[in-house]
């Protein structure tokens, strides 16, 4: 993407919801939707567009796990704690993608392939340990099926 | 306490009545429990309220129980009721308070002996009062890097207890934002927007943070250890120049009234040191008003340039104005600062009169700011006699601890004179420590200027006082000068506006002279003072400086008989070309953030 057209989405992201009160959450999704974070270089012209002061939009970029400040990796690891994943072992799971994948809870691997994260209950108890891969939900993990299948994802990639 | 609105909302005035501590209250309808207890002698103890800001509710260390009331409550944020029956210290009571220190305290390091607050520390004497016992405590600090870029302030981030109270002053007060919280919960920290360095966010040094800042999460960067070994130094010949606010405030630091004046011992204290020449700031700013008097006579009844003239010696100000208020630019006056002029004359006039190298000079000053330790750098015009002008600028408090380490008994030690070349000065020097004193001392010079005589009232009440705004019209002999006062960079705004408004419809100016100082209450409320400021404080401060103006021989600044010296040996006359080249300055648009 180039440098003139991420300022033209901020412009039209802010003439949208510039007129409406309380809604700087609102155009901070729209500019993470587009880019799959929030860049720097847009928050800022965000600030100016809207008024709204630089250090306010970065109180709500870190207070809200939501929006991420940078790229997230290609595909999104998400290792659920909830209560039911955590006791039927999603710790054990967490630590051996840690090892595998080189990177913690929060972290994107250095070739920008996979973002790792933490998170906690999505609405399938009965499934647990549960991980998804992207928009893939894998079932009643164990660690070595976790990994398992980051290394088929890895080996499709290398194809 | 700063009030942006002009004239104060009408309102009736409803009484309620309490009890606290079995003692009956009456106070106005909307009074704290906090306020209230002060009336009855009851102090409840606070860490995150300031008397400057409003209730956050952050801490939790004001809690009080009220008869009938299932659980305690803040006194910081609750107004009292009608009928409230309230208690503020019962062994319960205490109980949670010391649980809250406790909390606190798990992620607070223990460093207190070699910390910037040592003994005059919020945290600490809280600690001390309840009695808080550290082998309990599973200490976990957070591992934050301190942040000095820029070279006036120090944020130790892990000495924070997340009061907020210098985002609030930050944010609201200053209207800076360059402090927020970043993140939430246990990782909640103060930062500048995407945690870059405090030097490339819209800060301006101001220091109001760590004038307001309850521990030693922020204090100023201390440079008192570069100033001990030039005066070890054999070859240097080291000069200090004090500025008008430093006198009524260091005092605070030994036990002396506030506003105390303490000029002649603070020239004592600084010879013993080993200063070879003391001088007053206080001159610079006589100099300041006959360059800046004359600058705006030039423009009023020559109508060179643009009005309205807008004052430069807050480098505060001229930072905050550099990067949110650009289109003034054509607007400030070119004066520098005092001390940088003095900064300029010691190493060149000085120089010369004393026939000393001016290389060896080491000129050091003591002021209430912190945004000085950057102004003596911000560009080459701060080199104008060929050397760094000001090498080190110290704050109230540095000197201080000089001043203790240095084993003068500071209470006892005997008055003594400056050098009176670049020393010298008058009440309307003085005032320049308070908000509206430039102005008023402005005022003085430019009625001779216009008419040829003194005024026949010295005193312009109208540009005086803590209001965030001060607005009015001067008559010199039929001539209507308007004028404005403004303090506390968040009252800026609204004259800047106005002057932009009248601009854009062609309209008269509603102003022809501009007061800007960015603290509130100007120098005497800096951020380089001594800990605790209120407006308390700041009245008192400012009161010491309007009385020594008051008893003095000289009311005006064009009256100093060693600045008129100094243009008949040396400056020739105001805004010579000599004067332009030493005591002048530009200024250029900068971006508010750098990354």
């Amino acid at each position: 993407m180039t440098h003139t057209s991420v300022v033209d989405d901020v412009a039209v992201i802010a003439k949208r919801w510039n007129n409406t009160r309380g809604s700087l959450i609102m155009a901070l999704h729209d500019l993470q939707s587009r880019h799959g974070y929030v860049p720097r270089e847009s928050a800022m012209k965000l600030a100016k567009y809207m008024d709204v002061p630089l250090a306010r939009i970065y109180e709500v970029l870190t207070f809200y796990n939501y929006f991420k400040l940078k790229p997230p990796g290609k595909h999104v690891v998400s290792v659920c704690m909830g209560t039911a994943c955590y006791l039927k072992g999603a710790p054990g799971i967490y630590h051996d993608i840690t090892k595998h994948l080189g990177i913690k809870s929060g972290e994107t691997t250095p070739n920008g392939e996979f973002h790792l994260q933490i998170v906690r209950c999505i609405g399938c108890c009965g499934l647990a340990p549960v991980v998804t891969i992207n928009e893939q939900l894998l079932a009643k993990m164990n660690p070595h099926d976790a990994v398992e299948h980051i290394c088929q994802i890895k080996e499709g990639a290398e194809k | 306490m700063i009030h942006h609105s002009l004239e104060p909302p009408e309102r009736t005035v409803n009484m309620v009545n309490a009890i606290i501590n079995g003692v009956p209250v009456q106070v106005e309808q909307g009074t704290t429990i906090l306020d209230a207890g002060h009336k009855v002698h009851v102090k409840i103890p606070t860490l995150c309220k300031h008397p400057d800001l409003d209730a956050t509710a952050a801490c939790g260390i004001c809690i009080v129980r009220i008869k009938n009331t299932p659980k305690m409550l803040r006194a910081c944020c609750t107004p009292i009721e009608d009928g409230m029956d309230i208690t503020t210290e019962d062994p319960e009571i205490i109980q949670v308070r010391r649980s809250v220190l406790e909390l606190i305290l798990s992620k607070h390091p223990n460093q207190c002996l070699t910390c910037g607050r040592n003994q005059n520390c919020e945290l600490q004497t809280l600690a001390a009062d309840f009695n808080l016992v550290w082998d309990g405590l599973d200490n976990i600090v957070p591992q934050l890097p301190t942040d000095t870029s820029t070279l006036s302030i120090k944020l130790d981030p892990k000495k924070c207890i997340t009061c907020g109270r210098c985002i609030q002053v930050c944010q609201e007060i200053q209207n800076v934002w360059a402090l927020s919280f970043l993140q939430r919960g246990i990782e909640t920290r103060i930062a500048p927007a995407g945690d870059i360095n405090l030097a490339d966010s819209p800060c301006v040094r101001c220091g109001q943070c760590s004038a307001h800042c309850p521990t030693g999460a922020i204090v100023e960067y201390d440079e008192t250890e570069a100033v001990w070994s030039k005066l070890l130094d054999p070859h240097a010949y080291c000069v200090a120049q004090i500025a008008p606010a430093v006198r009524v405030a260091i005092g605070e630091a030994f036990g002396f009234e506030p506003g105390t004046n303490l000029t002649g011992k603070i020239y004592a204290a600084l010879r013993r040191m080993g200063f070879k020449a003391v001088f007053d700031t206080n001159f610079g700013a006589d100099l300041t008003i006959v360059e800046e008097a004359s600058e705006f006579v030039e423009r009023f009844t020559k109508g060179k340039s643009v009005l309205p003239l807008i004052t430069s010696c807050c480098p505060a100000w001229v930072d905050f104005m550099e990067k949110f208020h650009g289109d003034m630019i054509p607007h400030f006056s070119t004066c520098k600062s005092p001390h940088a002029m003095v900064g300029a004359l010691a190493k060149t006039y000085y120089a010369q009169k004393m026939k000393l190298n001016p290389a060896k000079i080491f000129m050091v000053s003591i002021m209430p700011c912190t945004a000085k330790k950057f102004e003596i750098c911000r560009s080459k015009e701060m080199q104008a006699s060929g050397f760094q002008d000001v090498d080190v600028s110290l704050t109230t408090r540095e000197l201080a601890r000089m001043i203790k380490q240095s084993g003068i008994d500071f209470i006892t030690v005997p008055d003594d004179q400056p050098d009176h070349i670049l020393g010298a000065y008058t009440g309307a020097g003085t005032i320049f420590g308070a908000t509206g004193g430039v102005m008023e001392a402005a005022l003085r010079t430019a009625y001779n200027l216009i008419t040829g005589s003194n005024p026949p009232r010295f005193e312009f009440e109208v540009v005086r006082g803590l209001q965030g705004v001060k607005e009015g019209e001067i008559n010199i002999v039929g001539t209507k000068v308007r004028v404005a006062v403004a303090h506390g960079l968040g009252n800026v705004e609204y004259v800047i506006n106005k002057v932009r408004e009248a601009k854009d419809k062609g309209a008269e100016m509603p102003y022809h002279f501009i007061e800007v100082m960015a603290c509130p209450g100007g120098c005497v409320g800096g951020g380089g003072q001594p800990y605790g400021v209120t407006d308390v404080l700041r009245k008192a401060r400012a009161k010491g400086l309007y009385h020594e103006d008051g008893s003095g021989l000289w009311r005006c600044s064009h009256q100093n008989p060693y600045v008129q010296q100094l243009y008949a040996d040396f400056l020739e006359k105001p805004l010579s070309h000599k004067s332009e080249s030493l005591l002048h300055t530009g200024y250029t648009n900068r971006p508010a953030y750098q990354k």
